[in-house]
C-alpha cells in the first residue's frame, strides 16, 4: 500500500489557520505519530484534527482516551517505542496531568503537552482565554523539577514551535509544554506550512554502547551532556524505568540522599547548562527605552499599538516577549533592569510572571504591572494608562 | 522437562537485585515464579517483553526481571499498557497490579482497556489490603474486616474484579489463588497467547498487613479447601453469566466458598486487529479519491 505522505496530505501549503490547526500541522511535521487525549474546551479541535490526520500515516495512531490521565500516561509509555508523542488539553485536564508530567521528568521521557489556557480555577470560563496556568506549567508536579515551556502568541509561530517543542524534548529528554490560550487557538491567521524537507528534526540518541556496559541513567556513553542516551522497547538492553528515586543503573534507591539529591541536581543542569539554546524571546523598541512592558501570549499582541501610542506621547517605551516561559529568561531581566526606570508586566492573570519580574529585576528599578482577567484581554488604552502613570 | 529453578533465575531475572523486598510469607514471590515459568514454556523473546505496573508490592514486581519494565503511577499501568502495545504490537505487554491499585485508583483504565481489548495481559495480585500501606481496607476487602480504616469493621460491600472484567467484556478471565501453581501458570500461558485482553485474578496472602491467620499453613488450606471451581459450581446450570447470589457480586464467593476457575474464555477482535483493518480502508479510500480527482 503506497504511503500517503505529510506534504499532500496538508495541501494547500497556504491556509487560513488557526492557532490548534498550526499546532497539529506542526506535530505532523515533527513526526509526531501517537496522539492521545480526552475532549475539552478550547483544545478539542487538536484531538479531532489528530483523530483525522494520524490513522492515514505510516505508523501513526490515535486514542481518544476516558480521561487526561490515561491520555498522558499513554503517550509517556509509547514515547518508549521511539514515537514522538503528544496530547492537549486545557486547565482542568492539564491539572490532571501533573503526576504524569513528574514521572515524565523522572524517566526522563520526552513528550508534548498542549496547554489551551482558559479561565480559571476550577471550571471557570471555558470558552475565554486566561494565562492564570504559568506557575502551574512550572511548578504543577510535586517534588523539585525542571521543565521546558513556550508559548506562541500567533498561528504561524504556533506550527514553528510545535516543531521545536518536539526537538528540544528529545534534545533533553524532558516534556516539553506549550502553553497556548482560547484567543490564540480560535483566531485565524495566514499560515505558510512548510515542506517536510523544509523541518529540521533533531532526533533523541540511541544507545549504542555494548550491553554489559550499559546502565539506563549514565550519561556522557557518546557526547558530553547531562542528558542520557535514550532506549527503546524491543531492543537488547532491557531498561526498567521506576518513578522511585534510582541511581545511574535505574536501581530504586530511596534512602539515600546522595543518590536523590545527584539524579535530581542533573534534571536542572540538563536545562541550565544549555538555557541559550532553549530560552527565545523578541525585543522590540529597546534603544533608548526607560519603560519596559514584559508580557507573552495573547496579551503581547496589543502591545505594539499601545507603544506607538505612548511614543507619540513622548514617551520611551519598549517591549520584551517571553517566548520560552521556562526555564525564565533571568539574565536578560536583570541586565535589562540595570538599564531602565521602570517594568510593566502585563498578563491575564493576577501576577504571576510578575513576581519572575520582581525577583530577577532584584530592586533595581520598579516593576508596575497590569492585570487582567475574566477573559478580557488589555487594550492599547489599558496599557497607556500604566505607562502614564508616574513612577511610585 | 520442568527446568531447575537456579537456570530459570539466572535467565530471567536481575539477580543483583536479590533478594525482594516482599516480606515472608508474601504470595509475590510465588506468582513470580508462576510468570517466569509461562513466559520460559512459551519462549518468549525477552528483548520483545515489557512489564508494566503501577503502585504497590505487586507492582515492584518489573524490577526484578531481565525484560523492559516500567514501574509507573499508581492506578495508571493499564493506561502506560495501552500506549506501549497500541504503538508496537510487536511487544508482549504483561501488567502487574494489585486489588487497590487496579480496582480503586485505577478502575477506570482497567475497564476502558478491556473495553478497547487491548492485546495484554493482565495479572492482579488480589491481597485483599493495601499491603504497602501498612493494612487498610481495599475494594476487595470483605464486609465485616477489621482493618487499620476500618477500626469498627468494614461496611462496603467488595468487588469481585473477575466478575466484573467478564461483565465489561474481557475475552479471558481466571481467577486463583496462589496454591495453584500449575493452574495460574496455564492460565498465564493462556492469557498471554490470547489475542485480546486477559485478566487473571491471583487471590495472595498477606501475613504483614492482612492477617487472617497467624500460621502460614492455614493460608494454604484455606486456599485449598475452602474454593470452589467456577465450572463445577455452575455445572449443568443454563447459565453461568448471570449472578446467583449477592454473595458472588460482591464478595467472589459462592455458598461461602472462593470462587475459582476459569470464568471467561470467548474470542472477538483485538485493538490491533480492528485498527489495521480501519487503517488500510482509509488509506485506499484515501488514494481512489486522489485518482478520481487528477
Amino acid at each position: 500500500m503506497k504511503e500517503i505522505q505529510v506534504d499532500d496530505l496538508l495541501e494547500p501549503k497556504i491556509k487560513f489557520a488557526t492557532g490548534n490547526e498550526a499546532i497539529v500541522y506542526g506535530a505532523l511535521l515533527a513526526n509526531c505519530r501517537f496522539f492521545a487525549g480526552y475532549p475539552i474546551t478550547p483544545a478539542s479541535e487538536i484531538l479531532e484534527m489528530m483523530a483525522k490526520y494520524l490513522p492515514l500515516l505510516k505508523g501513526g495512531y490515535f486514542l481518544q482516551m476516558e480521561d487526561e490521565i490515561a491520555s498522558i500516561a499513554a503517550i509517556i509509555g509509547a514515547s518508549w517505542n521511539n514515537y514522538r508523542t503528544m496530547t492537549a488539553t486545557s486547565g482542568p485536564g492539564f491539572s490532571l496531568m501533573q503526576e504524569n508530567i513528574g514521572f515524565a521528568c523522572m524517566t526522563e521521557t520526552p513528550c508534548v503537552i498542549v496547554d489551551v489556557q482558559r479561565s480559571g480555577p476550577s471550571t471557570g470560563q471555558p470558552t475565554k482565554p486566561a494565562q492564570g496556568d504559568i506557575m502551574e506549567v512550572r511548578w504543577g508536579t510535586h517534588g523539585d523539577h525542571n521543565i521546558i515551556a513556550l508559548y506562541p502568541n500567533g498561528v504561524q509561530e504556533s506550527l514553528w514551535m510545535t516543531i521545536r517543542a518536539f526537538n528540544l524534548a528529545d534534545k533533553y529528554r524532558v516534556p516539553v509544554i506549550i502553553i497556548s490560550d482560547a484567543a490564540i487557538a480560535h483566531m485565524r491567521e495566514k499560515l505558510v506550512i512548510p515542506n517536510q524537507d523544509e523541518v529540521d528534526i533533531i532526533k533523541r540518541i540511541p544507545v549504542t554502547i555494548e550491553k554489559p556496559k550499559y546502565h539506563p541513567f549514565r550519561t556522557g556513553y557518546t557526547h558530553p551532556t547531562k542528558v542520557p542516551e535514550m532506549d527503546t522497547f524491543g531492543k537488547k538492553y532491557h531498561t526498567y524505568l521506576t518513578g522511585l528515586t534510582h541511581d545511574w543503573k535505574a536501581h530504586p534507591e530511596t534512602d539515600d540522599a546522595e543518590v536523590h539529591e545527584k539524579l535530581v541536581r542533573r534534571f536542572y543542569e540538563k536545562i541550565e547548562d544549555n538555557k541559550d539554546d532553549i530560552i527565545t524571546y523578541q525585543e522590540e523598541y529597546l534603544e533608548n527605552a526607560d519603560i519596559v512592558i514584559v508580557s507573552y501570549g495573547i496579551a503581547s499582541r496589543v502591545i505594539k499599538t499601545a507603544i506607538e501610542m505612548a511614543r507619540e506621547q513622548g514617551y520611551r517605551v519598549g517591549h520584551f516577549r517571553l517566548i520560552t516561559i521556562w526555564p525564565f529568561p533571568a539574565e536578560e531581566i536583570l541586565d535589562l533592569s540595570l538599564e531602565i526606570n521602570k517594568f510593566i508586566v502585563v498578563e491575564m492573570n493576577l501576577g504571576q510572571l510578575y513576581h519572575s519580574v520582581v525577583e530577577y529585576s532584584n530592586g533595581n528599578c520598579q516593576v508596575d504591572k497590569l492585570f487582567s482577567i475574566g477573559g478580557k484581554i488589555p487594550t492599547p488604552k489599558d496599557i497607556l494608562k500604566v505607562i502614564k502613570k508616574r513612577i511610585l | 522437562m520442568a527446568k531447575l529453578t537456579e537456570e530459570l533465575r539466572e535467565k530471567y531475572l536481575r539477580t543483583d537485585l536479590l533478594p525482594t523486598i516482599f516480606c515472608p510469607g508474601c504470595g509475590i514471590g510465588q506468582i513470580m515464579q508462576y510468570v517466569v515459568r509461562a513466559i520460559d514454556d512459551l519462549e518468549i523473546n525477552q528483548d520483545n517483553l515489557v512489564f508494566v505496573s503501577g503502585i504497590g508490592c505487586s507492582s515492584r514486581l518489573p524490577a526484578y526481571f531481565e525484560a523492559y519494565g516500567v514501574h509507573t503511577l499508581h492506578g495508571r499501568a493499564l493506561a502506560y499498557a495501552t500506549g506501549i502495545k497500541v504503538t508496537n504490537p510487536d511487544l508482549t505487554v504483561i501488567v502487574f497490579t494489585g486489588d487497590g491499585d487496579l480496582a480503586a485508583i485505577g478502575l477506570s483504565h482497567f475497564l476502558h482497556a478491556i473495553r478497547r481489548n487491548i492485546d495484554i495481559t493482565v495479572i492482579c495480585v488480589n491481597n485483599e489490603t493495601y499491603g504497602m500501606t501498612g493494612g487498610q481496607i481495599s475494594p476487595t476487602t470483605s464486609m465485616g474486616t477489621i482493618t487499620k480504616t476500618t477500626p469498627y469493621s468494614n461496611i462496603e460491600h467488595s468487588f469481585n474484579l473477575s466478575f466484573l472484567a467478564k461483565a465489561a467484556g474481557a475475552v479471558y478471565v481466571s481467577r486463583w489463588t496462589t496454591a495453584h501453581s500449575r493452574q495460574v501458570i496455564n492460565s498465564i500461558k493462556k492469557g498471554i497467547k490470547k489475542k485480546g485482553l486477559a485478566f487473571i485474578e491471583l487471590i495472595s496472602p498477606c501475613p504483614t498487613s492482612n492477617r487472617r491467620y497467624e500460621d502460614l499453613k492455614d493460608y494454604l488450606n484455606y486456599y485449598l479447601n475452602e474454593t470452589i471451581n467456577y465450572s463445577k459450581a455452575y455445572k449443568d446450570e443454563y447459565s453461568s453469566h448471570i449472578f446467583k447470589d449477592l454473595d458472588e457480586c460482591f464478595t467472589a464467593r459462592y455458598q461461602g466458598k472462593l470462587i475459582i476457575g476459569e470464568i471467561t474464555d470467548l474470542d472477538k477482535p483485538d485493538y490491533h486487529t480492528l485498527y489495521s483493518q480501519l487503517k488500510e480502508r482509509i488509506i485506499n479510500e484515501y488514494w481512489n479519491k486522489r485518482s478520481e480527482r487528477d
